[in-house]
């Protein structure tokens, strides 16, 4: 299941206010300041739990990025931009990157076209719909860590389904998940088969916004054909589902670690090294938080990029 | 050769039938109001018409083209609905520009960025440029073409609707309640500029309603429908003052036309109450009738006259006219009184009154409905019955 | 039209089918092997019905190996306390930033919309550290706390609560009911459908959660269902899928089945917490 938290930007709408009565003031006084300490009440656990557990850890994960900080040591000191000048010349946090770029490139654009694709077919066909709604869903639902495993199963190199359909056809199979040519598209597919049914629902969800109407004065106007329709009704209409489908694709791309952890390790030969792996190994299995913290600190960086990118973009261009 | 007709049109979806054979002629020029309650087919009429939804039999013609084969683009027809149907993300200009472009521009050309740099466009573009300001002037919405149906009003969306529909001279209009969505001043403004577009076009014209009364003050003719039947098509006045049917009376004329159920007595005479109505045509005695009046042609007189007598149960003043709701003594039936405000006073809620209705202006429908010519022989209120 | 071309809805059924099996297929293969000997799979055939059926064997080397009805069980309380916890803290400071006037909303919400910036790896490192220092590792706490805060549950409540008419809470405040009863009374009665589609977007997405759990959880007792079938990968060393397969079946299941039996409303939680965020 993807995780979504990450996403949103509502253009926040202040409250508007009420005109106020002409009433004595002392008694709006009372009624207000009663309203606000109402309100501090109500929303202080809230407020404490997001101090605590999102404000001060992001603080802190800054702060630990110029230290040398290792867990099991009692002492630290700062060291200013050292973790991240190393940063730089880290050949396994490069290709780590570099390995996340590919995999984002792959699944993110894929897994969008695949889910619109599925959406369009299904909301076109009349028989079926909740089957096939369910068969490209499913995947959403179910343990990423189990599934993955199944994977590792069928992609298996010797005894694997895919290789022994490969092998009927006379097709040599490659070692999906052992060699370092393949193992990130592998895993990338694995995402692809993961994430199509997420986007094909919000897809789904945009096209029955779409008003009927719509495409009857489309018709009416001259739009003979459904290519027709669709460039002139569907695809302008699915523009805030796109925008929105494509950034949580690709901060969810960015994101993987399951699969990698679970069928891989990185491995072989830091191939499919990921970004979210490469933290965890640092600062839980080698415990140098100082620099893992350092790492984070991209990381966080590349996610606010995302969003204002997709600000932008939904400010620009797909406000009607 | 009419401007377009319409020949026995059927639909229906499994066992309901939308449809039941409609027929329905129109002149060149000729502005036809479809009217009835929802559900009744009006809007799937409409929409057989513009092609978007297939009928299961009949034929549709318009300007000696047979349109029932072909597809909406193909036909010429220009629709405006009623929730206007702009698209949201064009400006104004570019929603008017797109029947244009549709028709005009190959599909290669329409491209974005590649379509502008191809030959032979260039002209056709400017040309939909003029025309779409043309359009936009004369029905002075040229200052808000560059804006988006989002940031426009109702009003303003409903015209650039209109102007969408008209900029490329279609040969039938069909409008699906067009004016629904608006305010109800702006509604009544609204009539008349689609009237007066209606008739600068000189296209023959489909325009649904529900509101009768939208239906009477524009239309030439005026086609009332009741569960997928044509009941009427007529002149306004025709439908008011002379219906063919029951429900058209029913449905057409604020306030609701007053109705008394009858059954013919064996001399066929009709008995109302304590009143006996001899219409000089015989009715076929022992079958079930409804007698009908509309309120304007009830009066009232005190009590003692001869007539129908009655108690004031309410009175609601509108200004330029007073609505007398009464009942009949005799049999309980509610009747409705349009009065000048010169007339209604000193009438009050409860007060015992007499109900003299214009003999000439009763009207006697069938068990089925249907009218009966009979009524135009009613001559006056005759015997007072005993007790 | 509702007329089709026969021809292109041959196409769409066609690549719809071909697609759907594709993705069904890893759920066939887990279920056909999960019955499969040892002895069978290593002969690679494709055949999808076992030759003799293992099941038995499979599941009971499964519960033999991890304890499977400890992991759902952890899997079942952690989901449940996270979604309690965030509901209870959320809706209340929802409704106040929603329908009250208090200095704090700007603040409040500037904070909400930072926090759904950051996910759990972001803030797992320090967090780690405190739960470290404090002795908690290995333990129901520190599975729950970090997500006893939702700020994504703050957004999507502030969003259904705004679109609730102010009368309504007018109503009841003339009614002489508190604010917290007006939120317990007159808000969460009518916010079910918010409830249950945030309830579908927290479960599974806690439910399926590694990273965490991997952090902070070193012994089985305490493992989720994830990081259970991790280790049960690693006592099992090599191949023996038979045994996996039946494993990542049991783990899988229970969601499945949630899923399959509310199917339509886990599309529309989906769809309103994914449109929504």
């Amino acid at each position: 299941m993807a995780d979504m938290t990450a996403i949103s930007i509502p253009a926040e709408v202040p409250r508007q206010k009420a005109p106020k009565p002409i009433v004595p003031r002392p008694i709006v006084n009372v009624s207000e300041r009663h309203e606000a300490r109402v309100a501090w009440m109500l929303a202080a656990p809230a407020m404490i739990l997001i101090v605590l557990f999102i404000v001060a850890p992001v603080i802190a994960v800054i702060t630990l990025g110029f230290t040398d900080f290792e867990l099991g040591y009692s002492t630290f000191k700062f060291v200013g931009f050292e973790n991240y000048a190393e940063l730089f010349g880290d050949r396994t946090f490069r290709q780590s990157l570099w390995n996340t770029a590919i995999y984002t490139a792959i699944v993110a654009p894929a897994s969008i076209l695949l889910g619109l694709g599925v959406a369009l077919l299904i909301e076109s066909e009349t028989v079926g719909r909740s089957f096939f709604r369910t068969a490209y869903f499913l995947p959403v639902a179910s343990l990423l860590v189990a599934m993955a495993t199944v994977w590792q199963y069928l992609l298996h190199p010797t005894i694997g389904p895919v290789n022994s359909m490969l092998a009927m056809v006379g097709l040599p199979g490659p070692n999906w998940l052992g060699s370092a040519g393949t193992v990130l598209y592998s895993l990338s597919m694995i995402g692809v088969w993961q994430t199509v049914g997420f986007n094909m629902i919000l897809f789904l969800a945009g096209l029955t916004a779409i008003p009927r109407d719509l495409y009857s004065a489309a018709e009416i106007d001259g739009a003979k054909s459904p290519i027709d329709r669709f460039f002139l009704v569907t695809l302008p209409m699915l523009g805030p589902t796109t925008v929105f489908v494509t950034t949580i694709s690709i901060i969810n791309a960015v994101k993987v670690f399951e699969t990698v952890k679970t069928l891989t390790e990185g491995g072989p030969n830091k191939a499919s090294e990921v970004l979210l792996f490469t933290i965890y190994q640092e600062g839980f299995v080698y415990l140098r938080v100082g620099y893992a913290s350092a790492m984070t600190v991209v990381f966080l960086a590349v996610l606010v990029v995302m969003m204002f990118a997709q600000y932008r973009l939904v400010d620009r261009k797909v406000h009607y | 050769m009419s401007a377009l007709s319409i020949t026995n049109v059927t639909k229906s979806f499994g066992d309901n039938h939308i449809l039941k054979g409609i027929s329905l002629e129109a002149e060149a020029g000729e502005f036809i109001a479809l009217v009835g309650p929802s559900g009744c087919g009006k809007s799937t009429l409409l929409r057989i018409v513009a092609g978007l939804e297939g009928a299961d039999s009949g034929e549709i013609v318009a300007g000696g083209r047979d349109l029932t084969r072909l597809v909406a683009a193909e036909r010429n027809v220009a629709m405006v609905f009623q929730s206007y149907a702009l698209y949201p993300h064009l400006t104004a200009g570019q929603n008017i520009a797109v029947p244009l472009a549709m028709r005009n521009l190959t599909s290669l050309q329409r491209l974005p960025m590649i379509g502008s740099m191809l030959p032979g466009q260039k002209a056709i573009r400017k040309d939909i440029l003029r025309q779409v300001t043309d359009m936009a002037r004369s029905l002075k919405i040229d200052h808000l073409l560059d804006r988006k149906p989002g940031q426009m009003s109702g009003g303003q969306r409903q015209r650039v609707a209109l102007a969408r529909a008209m900029v490329r001279q279609p040969g039938l209009f069909l409008m699906d309640e067009p004016l629904s969505n608006l305010d109800a001043n702006l509604r009544v403004h609204a009539r008349g500029e689609i009237v007066d577009l209606h008739r600068r076009a000189g296209v023959p014209t489909l325009y649904v309603t529900h509101d009768q009364a939208e239906a009477l003050s524009m239309a030439d003719r005026v086609a009332v429908m009741m569960s997928g039947s044509l009941l009427q098509l007529a002149a306004p006045e025709v439908i008011y003052d002379d219906p063919a049917h029951i429900e058209v009376a029913k449905f057409v004329g604020q306030p609701r036309i007053n109705t008394i159920a009858s059954r013919v007595d064996a001399d066929g005479a009709v008995t109302l109450g304590t009143w006996r109505l001899q219409p000089h045509e015989r009715l076929v005695p022992g079958t079930d009738i409804t007698v009908a009046i509309r309120s304007e042609f009830l009066s009232i007189a005190d009590m003692g006259t001869p007539g129908l007598p009655a108690h004031i149960e309410r009175l609601e003043f509108l200004g330029s006219e007073v609505i007398v709701y009464t009942k009949l003594d005799a049999i309980g039936e509610s009747m409705v009184v349009k009065l000048a405000p010169s007339d209604a006073r000193g009438l009050v809620a409860g007060k015992p009154v007499t109900i003299v209705p214009q003999g000439e202006r009763l009207m006697v429908f069938g068990a089925d409905g249907a009218r009966l010519r009979a009524d135009l022989t009613f001559t006056t209120l005759l015997e007072r019955a005993h007790g | 039209m509702t007329q089709t071309f026969n021809l292109g809805r041959a196409i769409r059924l066609t690549l719809l089918s071909l697609g759907a099996l594709i993705f069904l297929a890893p759920y066939i293969f887990m279920i056909s092997t999960a019955g499969k000997a040892q002895s069978e799979i290593f002969t690679s055939s494709l055949s999808l019905i076992p030759t003799q059926f293992f099941y038995l064997e499979n599941f009971a080397k499964a519960f033999g190996r991890v304890s499977m009805g400890q992991l759902l069980w952890n899997g079942v309380v952690v989901c449940g306390l996270i979604f309690v916890f965030q509901v209870v803290i959320a809706i209340p400071c929802a409704y106040a930033m929603a329908k009250l006037k208090f200095g704090a909303a700007r603040l409040l919400m500037a904070l909400v919309m930072l926090g759904l910036l950051v996910p759990i790896h972001a803030t797992s490192l320090p967090l780690y550290v405190a739960f470290d220092s404090a002795a908690l590792l290995n333990s129901y706490t520190a599975l729950v706390a970090p997500f006893s805060i939702s700020v994504f549950a703050i957004f999507l409540f502030l969003q259904f609560f705004r679109a609730m008419p102010d009368d309504l809470i007018h109503a009841a405040r003339l009614d002489g009911m508190s604010e917290l009863g007006i939120v317990m009374r007159v808000i969460v009665p009518n916010a079910w459908p918010a409830i249950t589609a945030f309830a579908i977007f927290s479960v599974v997405a806690h439910w399926n959660d590694l990273y965490w759990p991997l952090i902070v959880v070193s012994n089985q007792a305490y493992a989720t269902p994830p990081l259970g079938l991790l280790f049960f990968r690693a006592a099992e060393a090599g191949d023996d899928y038979g045994a996996l397969m039946a494993a990542t079946l049991i783990i899988t299941l229970p969601l499945v089945a949630a899923f399959l039996l509310a199917q339509k409303r886990f599309v529309e939680g989906i769809t309103m917490t994914g449109l929504k965020g």
